[in-house]
């Protein structure tokens, strides 16, 4: 079994040092990888302190160009599992057996870590928890399933999602995009209980102010792939 | 009417006067002064083709020659951008796969260098 656990940051030198840690801490023999999408602090520097592996983008890519990146080089490096865990430390390290294993013992091609799950919901603000009601109610029917966190960033995916991802990956606010994406090719997902924390430093890359290019953004992207809508695993 | 036309006109030859002095200092690449260099071409044999723009004004059912012109001068921008919107987003794509691929490339060129000073320490 090979594992990654990739870690897209950007200005996140105040954080990802800690998260990187945490990380070795409950994986101790897991290679991590950072994407540093080009910051203008130290957060590679910072990441390359923590001995972590770095990739460095020479220009800044997004959250989905930085993530489809690190997917690449996994790909490449013949990985099997990818683990995404954001830069910011929202999310706990501690699932991460919890995500592999699932991914294992589902055969699936993505687990999301879902804060929803068991009747958790932590730190989620009035707007983004109001989009999550929206989209959950908007994916039903496209994916013949419910999904309680369709905005969760923590995602394992094995190697049949990885080598699409590799090939084709939503660029802006990927997280309900690739869920469509992965309907379209009868790929499966399923959700995990998982714990979230408020972030440990710096700012959400989705601001007030960018929630309606937000809403307008996904539903585009989400209507476009439907319209590729290839069919349902039965 | 025929200030308008005459507006035109000159606003025509300004733009393709415009496109060529950019391709000759290499602002502007040939192949992307095309779509301007059609347009102002369209504009100012409308302008100058009483006529033929009496006719098209007619044919779209509008009742004047005016705003005939206006809305031709306006679906003739509206392609040309619709081309570039075509043209910028294949080169973001090709963009961020250039970006990745070499950040991809410098992290196996680094990790080929620690290894061979690893062997050369041995």
């Amino acid at each position: 079994m090979k594992l990654l656990i990739l870690i897209p940051a950007y200005n996140e030198e105040a954080a990802v040092g800690g998260v990187v840690e945490e990380v070795r801490a409950v994986m101790p023999e897991v290679p991590i990888l950072v994407v540093d999408d080009c910051s203008e602090d130290a957060t590679a520097h910072v990441a390359r302190q923590a001995a972590a592996q770095v990739l460095p983008l020479p220009h800044h890519l997004g959250l989905g160009g930085c993530v489809q990146a690190g997917y690449r080089l996994a790909f490449e490096l013949g990985y099997e599992y990818v683990i995404r865990v954001d830069g910011d430390g929202q999310h706990d390290a501690r699932d991460i057996p919890r995500i592999l294993e699932a991914l294992e013992r589902e055969g699936c091609e993505m687990v999301i870590g879902s804060r929803f799950l068991n009747g958790a919901g932590q730190h989620t603000g009035f707007l983004r928890a109001a989009g999550i009601v929206f989209f959950r109610a908007m994916l039903r029917p496209i994916l013949g399933k419910p999904v309680h966190d369709p905005t969760s960033g923590y995602v394992g995916v094995n190697r049949t999602a990885l080598a699409l991802f590799s090939r084709s990956f939503p660029l802006e606010y990927p997280e309900i995009e690739a869920l469509v994406v992965l309907q379209r090719k009868r790929f499966r997902f399923v959700e995990v209980p998982c714990r979230m924390r408020p972030r440990r430093a710096g700012r959400s890359t989705i601001t007030a102010i960018k929630s309606l290019y937000y809403m307008v953004h996904v539903l585009l992207g989400v209507f476009i792939n439907v319209l590729k809508f290839e069919g349902r695993r039965k | 009417m025929d200030r308008l036309l005459n507006v035109i006109t000159i606003f025509s030859l300004l733009l393709i006067g415009l496109v060529l002095s950019s391709v000759r200092r290499a602002h502007i690449r040939v192949e992307y002064s095309v779509s301007w260099l059609l347009a102002a071409l369209v504009l100012l044999l409308l302008s100058r083709w009483r006529t033929l723009l009496e006719w098209i004004a007619a044919a779209l059912g509008v009742g004047g020659s005016p705003l005939a012109l206006l809305m031709l001068a306006g679906a003739v921008f509206l392609v040309v951008l619709y081309r570039f919107s075509l043209i910028i987003s294949r080169l973001k794509d090709s963009n961020i796969a250039l970006a990745q691929r070499v950040a991809i490339l410098e992290f196996h060129l680094e990790s080929l260098d620690e290894k061979t000073k690893a062997i050369a320490g041995d």
